[in-house]
Formats: C-alpha cells, structure tokens, sequence
C-alpha cells in the first residue's frame, strides 16, 4: 500500500490516540514526510506476511525529549544514519525498516526513512502503543536483542551500543541522547521476516491510520466520533473498547521523578453521579481507578478524549475544566502474556495492582 | 486622565479615563486613513468631558489592523525567512504548512544557515558568518526590505539572532528586522511562523503608527501613547513598529479586561455574548487565562499568547428549535432585524423568546404573543444551560467566580447561573475594549528550558523571576509596581536529567512621565 497525503493525516490522529497521552505529537514527523510526498517520494506500507522470513528488517525511531523536537527538528538525515551504520555492524542490508513504537511521533520515522530510502515500511510495531523505554518492547520480550544498536545525531555522530541486555542498551542509550541534546535517533532490535512474525505486534500502522479515518468520517457526518471508534474497534486486534468515565478534569498535578513526567489527573463525572477518576501519569497514562478500584491498567490502552471532538489529549494538554472521555482498549494478546507483563506490566512501573484485562472489569 | 482607543474593523471607540473612572466615551467609525476616525473620536470625547488635550497623560490603543492584514492578505511585505539551525532542522523548511496563497504573496524567499543552540544553551553549530553574508548580498539583490531570523533555541540564549541581524544589517541598509526570541516561546516551526508573519507586516506597522502619532499630534495632544499587546500589556510605539504581531489577539484582551474595570472585578468569568456566538473567557488577576494550544492565524500555526476563549453558538439572533430544547448553533445574524419574528420575519430567535417572556421590550411583542409558556420556558432552559456549561467549563477550579455579562445578546440571561457567585452587567459595556487599552500595564516574561544540573529549582525559579521583573521594567513599567503574575513549570518529559522549561510573567504600572 502507498501512503496517501490524506491517509498520513489519519494517522497522526491514531497515532496521538495509540500514545495513551505520551509519545509526542505526530506533528513534526507527519510535517517531515508530507514533504516526502510532496517531493514525489513514496511510502510503500507491507503486511508482516509479504516479508520473506529471512529478509533483514531494522526499525527507526527517535528517542529523548519531544519537547526538544518541537524546537529541533531534525534533519532528516539522522535515522537513515542510523540504520545505515546498523546495516554496516551486521553486515546484513535492510530489506525494511519498521516502527517500534506506533504511539505517538514515533510511527512517523519509519516512515521518513522509508521514503528517502525507498525501503518498505512494516505495518507492524514493538509496542502497540506508547511507552517511554526502550526495553519495553515485544520484540525484546519474545527474545530480540535490542542491541547492536546505532544512535545518530545531526551532526553525522554516531554511537554504537552492545549492551548485555535490553535493559542496560536502555541505559546507556538514554545517556548518550543527553550529550546528543536531549534528543537522538535509533536504529535497534534488527531482525528477520521470521522473527518480526513472531515478535511483533501486527497491522498497528494500518490500525492507526483507520482510527483516524474513523473519527474524520465520523466528524464529517455528523455522527459521535466517540461512538464510531467504539463501533469500529472490535474489527481489530484491539478488539475491545469502551468509555469507560465521562466528565471533567477537576484536578491534574506533575512533578518530575528521575526525568519523567509523573503525575495524576481526577475526573468528576457529569451529573448526577459525582464519581471521580484517578488517572496516574507516567509519561502515559498507566492506571485509572473510582474511588481506589482500578477501571483500566496498563498495558491496555487508556485514552483521555475531547468528549465532543475525541481528539486525543496528550499529559502535557491536560487542563482543568476540559470535558473528557476516557477510553479504555484491550490490547492483543501477545502484549499481555506474563512475559510481556515482567516488562511493561504495571509492576514495572510500580503499580501495586496486578494486571487485569479490561474486558474482565466491570 | 488617560485614553483608551480601539481601532476596530468596522468603529474606533474612544474611552476617557479618570484613575479607574469612565470620564466619557464614543463610538465613530473607522476610516479608512485610520487617523480621521480617530481624530474624531478623540475630539468629541474631550469635549463631552470637557477636557482639555494637554490634561492627558498618556493615550492607549488597541487595534485588529495587523490581524486583519493578514487574515485579508492586504499590504503585505515579501520576506526573507532566515533559519539559524543546521545541520538540525533540515526536514522541515520555513513556511513548510503554510496556506500556498500566502506564502506565494510572502515570496517562499528562505534561507538555512548552520547555527543554533540547544537546549543547555550549547551551540549545535557556530553560526556561518560567510554564508549569512552571502544571503545578505542575495537579499538585497532581489530587492527583500524585510527578514525574519530564527534560530534553535533562542529562547535559551539569542545571541546568534543577535549576530545575525548585525550582519544582514551591515549587508542590507534599511532593512527591516524581526528576531524571533523577541516574538515567541518553545516550539520552533510556530515561532518561526510568527516571525516571518511579523516581518511582513513591517511596512503597515510604520504606516500605522505613523497615522496614530498623526492623529494625535493633529487633536494637540503631546501625551505618549502605546499600543496594547496580546497580553494585555503595553508596547511602545518605536517596539510596536518592529514587532506588529504581538497585537494579534488585544481585541479580546482588552475587552475582558475593560469589562472586569466596569465589573469592579479582578478575577471573574467574562460573557460577551453577541448575535451569533457567546466568547467566554478566564480573567485571572485581571488579565485573561492563556491558551496552551497553537493558534491557528490566517491559516498559519503560531504559538502567541492568546486568551483562552471558548465560543459557543449561542446569540441574540440564535435560531430556535424542537420547542426550546434546541438552540443554535445557527443564527440569523445581522439579518434579524427582518428575519425574527418581533421584526415581521418568520424564523424564531432567542430574542423574539425573552421578549415573549417579557424580559425584554424589543420589535413587535404582539408577534409573538402566540408561543407557548411551555417552549418560552423549555428555551429560556436551554439558554441559561449552555451559557453556564460555558462558564464551568472555562474556569480554572470548582470555585464560584463572578460572572460578567457583556455584549448585545446580554439580555439573554436574566436567571441566577448555578456556576456564577454573582452575575455582573456593566453600563458602557460597548466601549469595554477602549477601556481595556486605557488601563493596560507593562508587562515582561521568560520562558525557556532550565538544566538544573549543579544548580536548585529555587535558584533558578528566582533568577527566572528576576529576569521577568527586569523585563517589564525595561519596557517601561515602575520598579516598584512590578509583581510576579503567573508561573509555569513543565518538566521535560522523557529526558533522565532535571531539565525543566519554566516561564514567568511580570507585570506592573507604566511609569507616566
């Protein structure tokens, strides 16, 4: 499939939708390839299922600070760098590139490396959603190592990191963005077709740019965006969605933990109720509980949406008075398994409760 | 005694101030010279306040000249947009989501150079003098007046915008030059965007304010005048020639702010409702709650700092359907003088309904003697529902706040609103604007990335304050009048070192004199 001016529009909303308020605004990055495509480009987007099972795939991505993107952009050069000089460690030529991340910025990279290298895109990611580390991913998960992994800046700099486990290339890496400038591109977790079968979590490029089209058509028919994104997700993967809290944001606080954004958000629900949802913040949001019960968990998506418009509203945006409904999506199941949750289950982030599926709560 | 002015699209209205008293005020239209429908404005309201021009001491005017330039594409300059930011920033060049029409009337004239800074202030380049030389010789060849210069991270440390300047300045006589660190905050592509919209207005601010230091000059009044900025705050004229966008969004400030004067109000929900749609905005400590989100200008994304205003379609003319429980959000607009049924029409309005209830006493009450108590109730419902889930939704917290009530749809609400402590309606609210201008005050601010690597918050916070005080009483507000507005604090996320974007509003009395 060729990406479409119209269908890159899509999903920069999905994507903001995937990124349970974190990830960074898709914006930059779907500025970056529309000029791809206005520059006669193309984005050639394949199913996991065309890949042979011994292609070499290497995704793309950015890390650090988005709020540093939105005042350095890139220059575009830096994530071909990337995969290039992980194409050179392992002697091996990319036969695509693939997000590892759809939450957020993070599924436009790809996207940019695709078109200026011609190379297919996978409709595929390692997360699902969005997370803020890079060890949480299913491809780490079902035994990828991350590492060799490249990690590139503007200026032509590159660092080559093999580290013991995902968790240590996480480490080192984020410390190597600093001196970067708080903001860095990476090529990592390099695999075959077979792999990115087994490891990856299938058609979330394509499950993004629908949920965008969704709630454009929706809009534009006059229809409850909300209703219709509900309505459409049980045909996906993700297969189940439910508002699971309507109201309004009474209440949000932040503070900064070891360099992430950490905090709470409280809804009062509309009348008659008077019901208030806690939303616990890490960077996403992780947790959402009524009076101390939890409602939803990571790692199933929690999405806090502009009642009237569902646009997605990210951590940083959350402002007292907005008038909001909160989302709440199972993920598939090959991010839920007890290995996926020793890595990004709620215990990873602290969270006493145990993990427990959306669909079982009521 | 000070005056207010505000040079709008269709009237300028002239307001007299005494300390905090309304002396006098007029409506006449706006000319097309914009100075002959000030000079009249000025002179009759003198004379109803039977004052004379050397009694005034200082003159503030509030205008949507330079919005409207834009937004219209009147008189617009072509522009050099200079980036200081390579190797970074590439993928994206200047103008890149612009409407095609108006970068086309701009020229699409863009250069990138290496420079920038990052976010610790460390350079990611130095900055190309030779390149920067050589686009000063291509400027002047293709005949550019004007040239916006960004650079990475010049919130952070703006000496390369600096150095660039002097050298396009060197290159370039007489050109004009907007530096994008005076302009915006974090968030590169929507300050550029706003520095090159600035640079194209260069020419129609000098005219501008050469026709306001006309007009004045002209009424024989030799008090200094300013022009009210977004904020609410004032700039100088000389400041207001450089940087003519940062008066983008002063009509709706200032009119929030003149309104919370009348109101006797410093923190208060404001509720201008008109013929078609209610604004409703924050006043916290007297001046309006900003937006967070990027403001879309003349089809261009820019980051300025507006007032958070919702509008809602709710209006005097409003349409009204389904018996009442449905308003709006169409309206008949300045047709309702002969489409509401009071005035002979055939459509039903929010207006023919609090006539019908016998709230108000406006057209031909016999026309709709027919309507229902029921649908006069269920609508007078509706009305008062939306107009308070309009006001809770705006507010900062929980907390009751008064609720002042402007604009020609006002007569709509004529019942308590649960969200409201009291509900205000002001005399002379129509000139709320010039009041606005009247009684603006200086205003300074910072807003950058701090590392607080080797350093504490509270060092920081307080240089940051400092900073901000010192601005405002650089631009001309009394050392002992400043006091700190508002301060925000955002961590940045995704990033293991305590790096913090803080920014810090000051403001206080202009010095008169």
């Amino acid at each position: 499939m060729k990406l479409t001016t119209m269908q890159l529009r899509d999903l920069a909303i999905g994507a903001a939708f995937l990124g349970t308020g974190g990830g960074g605004d898709p914006y930059i990055g779907r500025l970056m390839v529309q000029a791809c495509l206005d520059a006669g480009l193309e984005v050639e987007i394949i199913d996991p299922a065309e890949l042979a099972d011994d292609a070499t795939v290497i995704p793309t991505a950015m890390m650090g600070a988005t709020t540093v993107l939105v005042e350095k952009p890139p220059s575009g050069e830096e994530a071909v760098a990337a995969l290039r000089r992980l194409e050179q460690r392992i002697g091996r030529r990319a036969d695509a590139t693939m997000p590892i991340e759809i939450g957020g910025i993070n599924s436009t990279i790809p996207l940019l490396v695709g078109a200026l290298l011609g190379l297919p895109v996978v409709d595929a990611d390692g997360m699902g959603r969005a997370f803020p580390q890079l060890e949480m991913e299913t491809f780490g998960v079902y035994g990828i190592s991350g590492s060799p992994m490249a990690i590139t800046n503007e200026h032509g700099d590159c660092v080559l990191i093999e580290a013991v486990n995902n968790r240590q290339m996480e480490w080192l890496a984020r410390g190597v963005t600093m001196r970067m400038g708080g903001c860095a591109y990476i090529a990592e977790y390099s695999m075959t077709g077979a792999e990115v079968k087994r490891t990856a979590i299938p058609h979330t490029l394509t499950l993004a740019i629908r949920i965008g089209e969704v709630i454009r058509q929706a809009k534009a028919n006059q229809e409850p965006p909300i209703e219709a994104l509900l309505r459409f997700l049980p045909s996906t993967l993700y297969k189940f969605g439910r508002a699971i809290f309507a109201g309004k944001i009474i209440d949000v606080h932040r503070e900064t933990k070891a360099g992430f954004a950490v905090g709470r958000a409280r809804i009062e629900a509309s009348h008659p109720s008077s019901a208030i949802m806690e939303i616990e913040i890490q960077n996403e949001y992780l947790v959402a509980r009524v009076g101390g019960k939890v409602r939803a968990i990571v790692p199933d998506l929690i999405c806090i949406l502009d009642s009237e418009s569902a646009d997605p509203i990210t951590t940083e945006n959350l402002r007292y008075g907005q008038r909001v409904t909160v989302v709440a999506v199972s993920v598939p199941e090959i991010i839920r398994s007890p290995a996926a949750l020793a890595v990004f289950g709620p215990a990873c982030f602290g969270l006493a409760e145990p993990f427990t599926p959306i669909e079982t709560i009521v | 005694m000070r005056i207010g002015i505000d040079v709008g699209g269709t009237n300028t209205d002239t307001a007299l101030i005494d300390g905090e008293v309304l002396r006098a005020s007029c409506k006449s239209p706006t000319t097309p010279d914009v100075s002959t429908g000030i000079i009249a404005g000025l002179r009759r309201t003198l004379a109803i306040a039977d004052t004379s021009p050397s009694a005034i001491t200082a003159v503030m005017i509030g205008t949507t000249h330079f919005t409207n330039a834009v937004v219209e594409r009147r008189r617009l300059l072509e522009v050099a947009g200079v980036r200081l930011g390579l190797p970074a920033t590439r993928a994206v060049p200047p103008m890149t989501d612009w409407p095609g029409d108006l970068a086309d009337r701009l020229g699409r004239h863009v250069f990138m150079v290496r420079g920038g800074n990052e976010f610790d202030g460390r350079e990611i380049a130095p900055l190309d003098e030779a390149e920067l030389k050589r686009i000063g010789a291509e400027i002047r060849r293709r005949g550019l007046r004007s040239v916006a210069i960004t650079g990475v991270f010049s919130p952070v440390t703006s000496v390369m915008e600096k150095r660039a300047a002097e050298i396009l300045r060197e290159a370039v006589p007489g050109l004009a030059v907007t530096l994008s660190h005076e302009i915006g905050r974090v968030g590169f592509l929507e300050r550029e965007n706003a520095s090159i919209m600035n640079a194209c207005l260069a020419d129609i601010a000098r005219r501008v304010v050469a026709s306001f230091r006309a007009a004045l000059r002209e009424v024989g009044i030799a008090a200094p005048f300013f022009i009210s900025q977004n904020d609410g705050t004032l700039m100088a004229p000389d400041y207001v020639e450089r940087y003519p966008v940062l008066t983008f969004a002063s009509g709706p400030t200032n009119s929030m702010r003149g309104a919370a004067l009348l109101a006797g109000e410093t923190d208060a929900m404001v509720v201008d409702i008109g013929g078609t749609t209610s604004d409703v905005g924050m006043l916290m400590n007297g001046f309006p709650r900003e937006s967070a989100v990027a403001v879309d200008i003349g089809g261009v994304r820019t980051n300025f700092r507006m007032p958070d205003l919702l509008s809602v379609g709710l209006g005097g003319g409003s349409i009204v359907r389904d018996n009442g429980a449905r308003i709006g959000p169409d309206s008949v607009g300045y047709e309702i003088t002969t489409r509401a049924l009071i005035f002979g029409g055939e459509t039903l309005t929010t207006t023919d309904i609090v006539v019908a209830a016998g709230l108000a006493d406006i057209g031909d009450r016999s026309r709709v003697a027919h309507i229902a108590p029921e649908v006069i109730n269920t609508a007078l419902d509706t009305i008062h529902r939306m107009v308070d889930e309009s006001i809770d939704r705006m507010k900062a917290s929980a907390k009751p706040l008064p609720v002042i009530l402007v604009g020609g749809g006002a007569i709509l609400v004529s019942r308590d609103l649960p969200s409201a402590s009291r509900v205000i309606r002001p005399d002379n609210a129509s000139v709320a604007n010039a009041i606005g201008a009247a009684i603006a005050q200086v205003g300074g601010e910072v807003d950058r990335v701090y590392c607080l690597d080797g350093t504490t918050r509270e060092v920081v916070l307080t240089g940051a304050k400092d900073e901000a005080s010192a601005n405002a009483v650089r631009a001309g507000a009394a050392a002992a009048s400043v006091r700190i507005m508002d301060i925000e604090e955002v961590p940045l996320a995704y990033l293991p070192n305590s790096a913090t974007r803080i920014r810090v509003k000051a403001v206080g009395d202009l010095v008169i004199g």
